[in-house]
């Protein structure tokens, strides 16, 4: 007993030691960062979030209008165990004999894990929430918001684990080159080592390695089926399932590959290169699977369009050529030859595409069709990497995910307009530029931190988005006037660790059904709810709450639509009154009205409201004051 | 009196039908009798899935040789286009420029970082010992990566001042990126290579980056193709 606490203890320091080593060689590694460009602001340093005290699980935390209700740790069977392959911390704990099983560090252990066995995107379906993750999938209870529950681990590796659900069918994303058929964890080995001199040979065709779609069989939550696996050139680094309005029969999934080609060899059909000497390149094309719903097992790939295609001339390549708004010779349009990720909005026949050097709108009245209809670029963009439209369709948000997520793009001489938001106004299928977001906070050098994934927040009358940034946190951006946008909640938290970048942070925060989810790629998943601010009232929360879905995908969006309920109105009478639009006086006698609801009383503000609107002209506030009126006039009650 | 029609007389027995179905599953999903979850492996399409103990934990797929030369080869590249990028300062005020070598220089530093911390994690040495150059391009000074300058190259772009530098180092650099896409092929070219995730992830980053970076110095350079 006393031998193995001394052991223990020995081995304790050790680690201390090892994490110790890392960590100062890591220091060594992070630079200064580059000075700020000439013309450019930076990240703001007086912001509570900068700063925040360091922690895996204690962490400073900053919030303002929304409230952390839990965070539910990363299951163990989704962490690394004692590492065979880490081998600072491996061999040193062979040659002291620890016994399998002993604990590492967590700091050292999220270091050595990295994106292996990152969170990754997050779909909703009834009371369930699927967690994507580079090791395969978590599926949790939410009836009780506050208190998910894990239900299944599912073990399936081979790239993000991109993920959506329709139904009984769950699909998953899969690019890299250890995906197996067979959801096996053992990848592929390498060949023998090659003679002194001489470059190892090309990677054998693995007829059982799987890069593209994988389906499942949810019908048995706790039991996921795989049904079908449909493979393609470049494998799947992100997937969006379309419905077809027109045909209940079938869905449809558009496949985002930004991987390099494999070989004929390996799946037929495919081959890599420019399109002037290859017009079969498995480049400059999304695929587009048809997957009818009562037989999964058939799904397959129905269309590979060329959607960067030049129209005029036909050149495949063509997004270069033309297509951007933006002719000042500094931005050309990179030569497109992928999407990142699409989002369709089929309520409007539309999708909204980020591909790599281009912002894109396709018509997907016909989904095995999408049809380019226009393109823009972005001189400040890196890398376009996700859309969201506004619920009317009038604008559009882009995300620019400069340094691929990895790398620390918040500093306080990072530009506000690098790694940002790009809001476009989208007036007759034409995108034209308005603003730019990006959260404000400066955080530290080992916070990986730049836009990402988010969803629209249901508040009836404005524009909200809430959206991760990786260690940056959670930014809540209301974007209703598309030139001004502006923070109106966040919740941060300090950085893993201090001296060095712990890939870690939001990779998705979504609001589902009166709550906001956030898959933390390092910790688990986080659950949070809004509370009153100035910038948004309890009444505008309300009525956010009112709107339920049944599934959320939050690619392929659907109208959100408001009832004529009471609450709905009261959300009106706020917003109105805190932009003056409504005296103090008037709102609160039409609250209370509305606190008793008395169907006469509530048609003589209706008309008063009315009335005042025909006075607003063209005041953006208008069709907010009719949109009142109506309900006061006919109150769902 | 008529017989009451059916649909009316059999709605409470369905409702208590309901109600008996809802009442069970909260039963059932009371904490007490809740089941823990369950860890499982889908087997491949049309397979069952099987059921893991419960005390599994993760294992990450093998690393290659190749994978790590890779990261120390491009930690070697990265540094000759950080090395060009400080250049420009004293021997340019073409602004498109300069915000442009801001930017790589910024992207660069950071890749570096992060492949010195992924070198690090896998106990594996930052710099590439001499032996595992064999195979690599050999340039007139010393051993470089694909697509690095050679040190006359280096030089010429040292001495040059105003438009003369903003060609040749775009020039340099186009040469440069090209270099970074033939090394991320060559890598995913090699068996068992790239299946880490961060590997994977950064290869991918850089290959896209680069590439849109290429066209726009081409851009820059007036020359469209």
């Amino acid at each position: 007993m006393n031998r193995g606490y001394i052991f223990r203890l020995l081995a304790t320091s050790l680690f201390l030691c090892s994490c110790f080593v890392a960590t100062s060689l890591a220091q060594e590694a992070i630079e200064k960062a580059p000075p700020l460009p000439a013309g450019m602001t930076g990240a703001d340093v007086n912001d509570p979030r900068y700063k925040l005290t360091p922690g895996l699980w204690d962490a400073g935390e900053a919030a303002f209008g929304m409230k952390h209700l839990m965070l539910l740790k990363k299951p163990d069977a989704f962490q690394l165990g004692v590492d065979a392959n880490g081998p600072k911390v491996g061999t040193a704990l062979k040659a002291l004999g620890v016994p399998e099983g002993a604990q590492i560090p967590p700091t050292m252990k999220m270091a050595l894990a990295g994106l292996a066995f990152a969170n990754s995107d997050l779909a909703f379906q009834g009371n369930h929430l699927f967690l994507g993750n580079f090791y395969g999938m978590n599926i949790f209870d939410i009836a009780d918001p506050a208190n998910p529950k894990l239900l299944t681990s599912m073990i399936c590796p081979g790239g993000q684990g991109d993920v959506s659900v329709y139904k009984n069918l769950m699909f998953m994303s899969v690019e890299m080159q250890n995906g197996r058929l067979d959801c096996s964890t053992d990848g592929f080995p390498p060949n023998p080592p090659p003679a002194p001199g001489q470059n190892p040979g090309p990677p054998a065709a693995q007829k059982d390695r799987f890069r593209g779609v994988r389906i499942f069989d949810i019908s048995d939550i706790k039991n996921p089926k795989q049904v079908g696996a449909v493979q393609t050139c470049r494998g799947s680094h992100t997937h969006t399932l379309v419905n077809d309005p027109n045909d209940k029969d079938n869905v449809y999934i558009y496949v985002s590959g930004t991987s390099f080609v494999r070989p004929n060899e390996e799946l037929a059909g495919c081959s890599d290169g420019t399109p002037d000497k290859n017009p079969d390149t498995a480049l400059f094309r999304i695929e587009v699977i048809k997957v009818p719903v009562a037989a999964p097992q058939n799904a397959k790939i129905v269309a590979s369009p060329r959607i960067f295609m030049d129209p005029r001339t036909g050149v495949v390549n063509g997004l270069n050529n033309g297509g951007s708004h933006d002719d000042d010779g500094t931005g050309k349009p990179a030569d497109t030859d992928q999407c990142h990720d699409i989002t369709v909005y089929s309520a409007i026949g539309l999708a909204a595409g980020a591909c790599s050097g281009n912002g894109i709108i396709l018509d997907i009245k016909d989904p095995a069709k999408p049809k380019r209809i226009d393109a823009v670029n972005d001189k400040n963009y890196s890398y376009w990497h996700s859309a969201a439209f506004s619920n009317d369709g009038k604008k559009v948000v882009f995300t620019d995910e400069w340094g691929g997520g990895m790398g620390a793009r918040c500093r306080p001489t990072d530009p506000n307009v690098w790694g940002a938001n790009a809001i476009f106004n989208l007036r007759d299928n034409k995108l034209s530029f308005a603003s730019y977001y990006k959260m404000p906070s400066a955080q530290t050098d080992s916070e990986n931190c730049v836009a990402h994934n988010g969803s629209l927040i249901p508040v009836p009358g404005r524009d909200i988005k809430v959206q991760a940034w990786y260690q940056g946190g959670i930014s809540i951006m209301d974007f209703t006037d598309p030139s001004k946008p502006m923070e109106i909640a966040y919740f941060d938290r300090g950085p893993i660790d201090a001296k060095m970048i712990v890939l870690a942070g939001s990779w998705s925060a979504y609001w589902y059904n009166g709550n906001i989810y956030s898959s933390e790629i390092a910790r688990g998943l986080d659950v949070f709810e809004l509370t009153p601010t100035k910038n948004l009232s309890q009444n505008e929360i309300d009525a956010a709450k009112s709107v339920r879905v049944a599934e959320l995908n939050v690619q392929n969006q659907q109208k959100i639509e408001w009832s004529n309920k009471i609450l709905v109105a009261k959300a009106y009478v706020d917003q109105l009154e805190r932009v003056s639009a409504l005296s103090a006086a008037e709102s609160t006698n039409i609250r209370a009205a509305l606190d008793k609801p008395v169907r006469s009383k509530l048609a003589g503000f209706a008309a008063s409201v009315q009335k005042q609107s025909r006075l607003m002209k063209n005041d953006p506030y208008m069709a907010k004051m009719q949109a009142l009126a109506a309900i006061l006039k006919q109150p769902g009650i | 009196m008529p017989v009451q029609p059916t649909p009316i007389r059999s709605f409470p027995f369905a409702a208590l039908q309901l109600f008996a179905m809802v009442a069970f599953v909260c039963l059932i999903s009371v904490p007490g009798l809740a089941q823990t979850p369950v860890i499982v492996q889908p087997g491949a399409p049309g397979q069952p899935t099987k059921v893991l103990p419960a005390t599994t934990r993760a294992v990450l797929p093998p690393l290659s040789t190749k994978d790590v030369e890779f990261m120390q080869g491009m930690i070697m590249h990265h540094a000759q286009a950080v090395e060009m990028t400080a250049l420009i300062e004293a021997r340019t005020e073409n602004k498109e420029l300069r915000l442009l070598g801001a930017r790589i220089s910024q992207s660069q530093s950071d890749e570096m970082n992060f492949m010195k911390r992924w070198l690090e994690n896998k106990g594996e040495p930052i710099e590439m010992e001499m032996d595992d150059m064999e195979g690599m391009d050999h340039g007139s000074h010393g051993h470089l990566m694909p697509g690095m300058l050679s040190g006359k190259q280096m030089a010429a772009l040292r001495r040059a001042r105003g438009p003369e530098f903003d060609r040749l180092f775009l020039e340099g650099m186009i040469q440069h990126h090209k270099g970074a896409l033939v090394m991320v092929s060559e890598m995913f070219d090699t068996a068992g290579s790239g299946q880490d995730a961060e590997l994977f992830n950064f290869a991918t980053d850089v290959d896209s980056g680069q590439r849109a970076e290429i066209k726009i110095m081409q851009t820059m350079l007036g020359k469209n193709n």
